[in-house]
């Protein structure tokens, strides 16, 4: 066999003969998630203001230990272990978002509509399609020190676990002191919910451990009921990009609308 | 009739480079058009492969402006008009002469695959298969066997990683036999080692160039990558096996 044209030419970084802007969607992608990676560290260590009335910014959702001293934050009758505790290193906030950030940050990072965004936009692994990609002296792709992709189903355990406690929060944040109304804030909290709900899943491991795996959908009644599941998957599947997308601007915002609420810069409209 | 400017690369396995062509063109044209018409009033020797003319027989796939894509599927009206149109063979396969590529890699690569293997007949020498089981398996027989998705795919292209990545096409049909409702062949050990799922990095560009359409990411190559991880790196589905053994 001979040798395919130019191909010194492809190894080179950008390299291509198309003439498009296909360097917008990279760029786009690498400033949406440089600047959402940006601001959540920016609000993870503020560790405060992430609580008014019923509302609790999903980023320090749940509250496993809450330092009451902060400003805005939660009583400690919402800490699920206590008060924060004495361990905790002295050169790290007093942060609730410490403790569980690490759980939905996997998830995303992991997932595989992010891993094509960040590898093509980060990494440059390639840039676009039919575009030079990074030099690598050996490429391996997924098979050695990205080995741990393949775990991406546990995240997925935890994330489920997050959508459950975050739907619980925007429920919990249509009462207050027992009473029913609603607020701008519960609203936000409850689309941050069904969002997330919606990414996690139309996740590509939800969707084959709920009936993707199966060979047979017909043979027996569970796998019936797991082709629906996995039907089901698919339709959000398809939409997994949009929902990511979207999720990550709507927690993002969600902490922005708690935050400006905890701090009197914005006034919350509700019903009470 | 309008002229168009077109670079078409002509060359063979020692080199070559682009020429420039004006063409008359029509309303409707599409791009193997024009390059059939050089190849008659202007360059006889020109070397193209084409056959239906149809976008169903895979044989006129070529890179135009930097994009794979078949040259009788694309529209010249899908540029602008005082845009130069450039056709060049697929740079991924070795050159033969002009656009035409020697593809036969791909040919190799499909009889490396385990057919299918079927369960035995029901009692009545009958096979059954509910609509519903090969619903996903219909959609990756629409490939025409283009070999857009290999051409695009880095692996193949950038890290000429030949020797250990199949490449997508080749996922797609062993994802179609995997999930293949009648199928008992266990490729998975396969699909790992010597198919290389993981030199795959989920870029998805082999999707964007299907010309069928083919969601080769989402529905070929990430549920064989999920049926990886299933046999080797998820202890929990590892344990629940040995205890169902």
């Amino acid at each position: 066999m001979g040798t395919n044209i130019a191909n010194s030419q492809l190894r080179v970084l950008g390299a291509t003969e198309r003439i498009d802007r296909w360097w917008l969607g990279p760029m786009l992608v690498l400033l949406g998630l440089s600047g959402f990676s940006v601001y959540a560290t920016w609000a993870a260590f503020q560790g405060e203001h992430y609580f008014h009335e019923s509302y609790l910014s999903p980023f320090y959702s749940p509250l496993l230990y809450i330092d009451t001293a902060a400003a805005g934050s939660a009583p400690i009758e919402h800490a699920w272990i206590g008060a924060w505790p004495e361990w905790w290193p002295s050169f790290l906030p007093n942060s609730p978002a410490f403790l569980i950030l690490m759980f939905p940050g996997a998830f995303r990072f992991t997932c595989y509509y992010y891993r094509k965004a960040y590898y093509r936009a980060f990494v440059a692994s390639p840039p676009a399609c039919a575009v030079g990609g990074i030099r690598q002296g050996k490429y391996r792709g997924e098979t050695f020190l990205l080995l741990f992709q393949n775990l991406h189903r546990y995240a997925l355990y935890f994330a489920l676990g997050f959508v459950v406690i975050l739907y619980y929060d925007a429920f919990a944040s249509f009462f207050r002191d027992g009473q029913f109304g609603v607020g701008v804030g519960s609203i936000v909290l409850l689309i941050n919910a069904t969002l997330l709900a919606g990414y996690t899943t139309g996740c590509h491991s939800f969707r084959h451990l709920i009936g993707g795996g199966l060979d047979c959908f017909s043979c027996n009644t569970v796998c019936d009921v797991r082709h629906k599941g996995w039907s089901l998957a698919s339709i959000l599947n398809r939409k997994h990009m949009l929902f990511a997308w979207l999720s990550l601007f709507w927690v993002g915002f969600s902490d922005v609308y708690v935050r400006l609420v905890s701090m009197g810069i914005i006034t919350d409209y509700n019903t009470w | 009739m309008p002229e168009r400017k077109f670079r078409v690369w002509r060359g063979d396995d020692n080199g070559g480079d682009y020429e420039s062509y004006d063409v008359e063109v029509e309303q409707g044209m599409v791009v193997l058009d024009a390059v059939h018409l050089i190849q008659s009033r202007q360059a006889n020797d020109l070397a193209v492969r084409w056959n239906c003319k149809a976008g169903k027989c895979g044989s006129c796939s070529v890179e135009i402006n930097g994009k794979p894509k078949l040259a009788c599927m694309t529209r010249l009206n899908d540029y602008a008009p005082d845009e130069t149109i450039s056709v060049q063979p697929l740079k991924a396969f070795p050159v033969i002469k002009d656009l035409v590529c020697d593809v036969s890699w791909n040919y190799e690569q499909n009889k490396r695959i385990p057919p299918l293997k079927p369960k035995p007949r029901d009692k009545d020498g009958q096979f059954r298969m509910m609509q519903r089981d090969v619903d996903r398996v219909q959609e990756f027989r629409k490939c025409i066997e283009c070999f857009l998705c290999q051409d695009v795919c880095h692996v193949v292209r950038d890290h000429d990683a030949k020797d250990k990545f199949v490449g997508p096409r080749f996922m797609v049909r062993l994802a179609s036999l995997e999930m293949h409702p009648l199928d008992e062949e266990d490729r998975i050990p396969k699909i790992k080692e010597e198919f290389g799922s993981g030199m795959c990095n989920i870029t998805r560009c082999c999707t964007e160039v299907c010309p069928e359409h083919i969601n080769i990411t989402d529905n070929g190559i990430i549920p064989l990558k999920e049926r990886v991880v299933d046999r080797y790196y998820d202890p929990i589905a590892r344990l629940l096996r040995k205890i169902r053994g």
